[in-house]
């Protein structure tokens, strides 16, 4: 505040209107014009990607990769579909991303349910244990977790990250719904009581529909978040049969038999599923954000 | 029995209740979370190969070699470049995009322009990470790639070998990095920025204020909590990178983009050292512990005294 009555007091230059016009409808222009600039570099690798998926081997080694193709080759497509075996990586992407989405939702809704709710004793350091959970980089639990499967028989296998991830994933969950389980109405609560509804009831008769949206963006990150996981599925799913798509593609790098275009392909098809999802649920998303940066 | 003491033991009955709630999240943490980070410290006190090779009890000699261990000071260097490349840049950019697609082209162009230039910032954020870093390496490729074939194209006969030499593969991979983070912070700031109270720019704009003064006198400051979980959340992501590095360029080359979490990866499964893989990582979670609270301090401090300052 001290710097705006500095500016109150400092004399003020008025430019003459007609100027001023002039010149701000030429700054608009050179603004919009750079966010466009930077837009176009954003989206230029994304183009490159695009370009080259469809381009022949021979097109490609002739004019390289800055133009666009003599002629559209889907062949790249095929062959990265075929020679990765897509559609099982994609399943194993599928259902192991879903299935953390609705495990790990529902593993936070109820230990925050207990924690915001219940306010069961040393709360605030159940909190505390999930938010440092949350936190821990994910090395320092890789090679037990990697000798664990082993002893299990869950190496190899995509239900490893569908323990491994509901968990990781419940503990941001349960941070995020206690605090907002923490201001629920105490009226609503009481109300509830009152009427004989024992908490099992009041879980899912007043707490769950209120805080329905809240679950469905917690949904959908967990579903992006597994869905891009590298690290540790990198080091639980070495079998081809039991990988994901990100594992997949990045096993293809170095490949001498694969070309340039396949690559290319194979990127783009990796990216569709995430930007369908990314589209179709955008407006939940972009509410998502904004919810959890003003916490 | 008297009535109080009933009301007391049905209230502590009905409290027990939530015990069971809190079962399940507890048990799974125990078992995902709490018990390998053990297991990781106890590994860190050995010296050993993995899978069926015994352990040797090394106390916390892993530790001390860590100490003269340059690569491992190399790969906390290089964090701080991670960090400079995930945190300091794209929250300035962000900043800068946010305030001015707010503020310009949301009211004098069209809000539709806005968000979808917003989208388009956000684009590589919904891409997986390995994804981005397979296009980045073909782009970046010193033969082949987009880059220097654009570059050959506009005259430069001999173009560096970005990913690999030593002197340009870190900002190359920083370049990648600011690519990817950029949306973050826009997208948070633009929802930031509509919390704001237009009355506030309204009488700076009365006073003679000019865009950049606004700006640095009402925009920041009021934005203060959103820009410190930005800090926080892509500090702590990029003091744990990985993926990155893993398709770009694997640390190298001549370890010059090697970072703390690829640093422990190599360990466990390359150099079959767990035990100091183990101590690497346990370091790292030292770090980010830390580096998280002093943020949180700073933050509630800011707060405090934004609290008396009203």
């Amino acid at each position: 505040m001290a710097t705006l009555t500095q500016a109150r007091t400092r004399p003020v230059v008025a430019p003459t209107r007609t100027q001023d016009r002039h010149h701000r409808g030429a700054l608009r222009w050179v603004v919009l014009a750079g966010c466009v600039v930077v837009a176009l570099l954003m989206l230029a690798p994304f183009g490159l990607m695009v370009m080259n998926a469809f381009k022949s081997p021979a097109d490609y080694s002739t004019h390289g990769p800055l133009t666009l193709p003599s002629s559209l080759y889907f062949s790249g497509l095929a062959k990265f579909w075929s020679y990765v075996d897509f559609p099982v990586k994609l399943w194993n992407s599928i259902w192991s991303s879903a299935a953390v989405a609705v495990l790990g939702t529902l593993l936070s809704l109820l230990t925050a349910f207990a924690i915001g709710v219940g306010k069961v004793k040393g709360r605030v350091w159940l909190v505390a244990v999930f938010l440092l959970a949350n936190m821990l980089p994910q090395e320092v639990l890789l090679y037990p977790l990697y000798t664990m499967a082993q002893k299990v028989g869950l190496n190899n296998s995509p239900w490893s990250i569908v323990v491994i991830f509901t968990v990781i994933q419940a503990a941001f969950g349960t941070y995020l719904l206690a605090s907002v389980l923490g201001t629920f109405p105490k009226a609503l609560l009481e109300a509830a009581q009152l009427d004989g509804a024992n908490s099992w009831r009041v879980l899912w008769r007043v707490v769950f529909p209120i805080v329905r949206p809240t679950l469905s963006v917690l949904m959908i990150f967990f579903f992006i978040w597994t869905w891009n996981e590298f690290f540790i599925p990198l080091v639980m799913l070495t079998t081809p049969d039991s990988q994901t798509v990100p594992i997949a593609l990045a096993s293809l790098q170095g490949d001498r038999m694969l070309d340039v275009p396949t690559l290319n392909a194979g990127a783009l098809v990796s990216l569709v599923p995430t930007l369908m999802f990314f589209l179709f649920f955008q407006r939940t998303l972009t509410r998502g954000v904004t919810a959890g940066a003003v916490k | 029995m008297s009535a109080p003491t009933r009301v007391l033991r049905a209230a502590r009955r009905r409290q027990a209740v939530y015990w069971l709630y809190l079962l399940p999240g507890v048990l799974a943490l125990t078992a995902v979370i709490i018990v390998p980070f053990g297991l990781n410290i106890f590994y860190s006190l050995h010296r050993w190969k993995g899978g069926l090779s015994p352990m040797h009890w090394y106390g916390l000699g892993n530790y001390a070699d860590l100490l003269h261990d340059s690569a491992f000071w190399g790969s906390f260097r290089n964090s701080v470049w991670m960090i400079v490349a995930m945190v300091v840049v794209p929250t300035l950019i962000g900043l800068v995009l946010a305030a001015v697609l707010f503020d310009h082209v949301g009211k004098n162009v069209g809000s539709r322009t806005a968000s979808l230039l917003r989208a388009t910032y956000y684009l590589p954020q919904i891409m997986p990470v390995a994804v981005a870093g397979i296009v980045w390496n073909w782009i970046f490729n010193a033969e082949t790639g987009a880059l220097n074939t654009f570059l050959r194209d506009i005259g430069i006969t001999s173009p560096p070998n970005w990913l690999g030499s030593p002197g340009t593969a870190l900002p190359a991979v920083m370049l990648v990095l600011v690519w990817v983070q950029i949306g973050y912070p826009t997208v948070i700031f633009m929802s930031a920025l509509q919390r704001v109270d237009p009355e506030l720019y309204e009488a700076a704009e009365l006073d003679g204020a000019g865009w950049f003064r606004r700006f640095q006198a009402i925009t920041v400051p009021q934005i203060r909590p959103e820009t410190y979980v930005i800090t926080l959340t892509c500090t702590i992501a990029a003091l744990k990178v990985f993926a990155p590095i893993y398709v770009l360029t694997r640390g190298g080359p001549e370890l010059s983009t090697l970072v703390p979490s690829y640093y422990s990866f190599l360990n466990f499964f390359d150099k079959s050292k767990v035990g100091y893989g183990a101590a690497v990582a346990t370091v790292l979670t030292l770090v980010i512990v830390a580096v998280a609270t002093v943020i949180q301090v700073l933050q509630n401090r800011a707060a405090r005294r934004d609290e008396e300052g009203l």
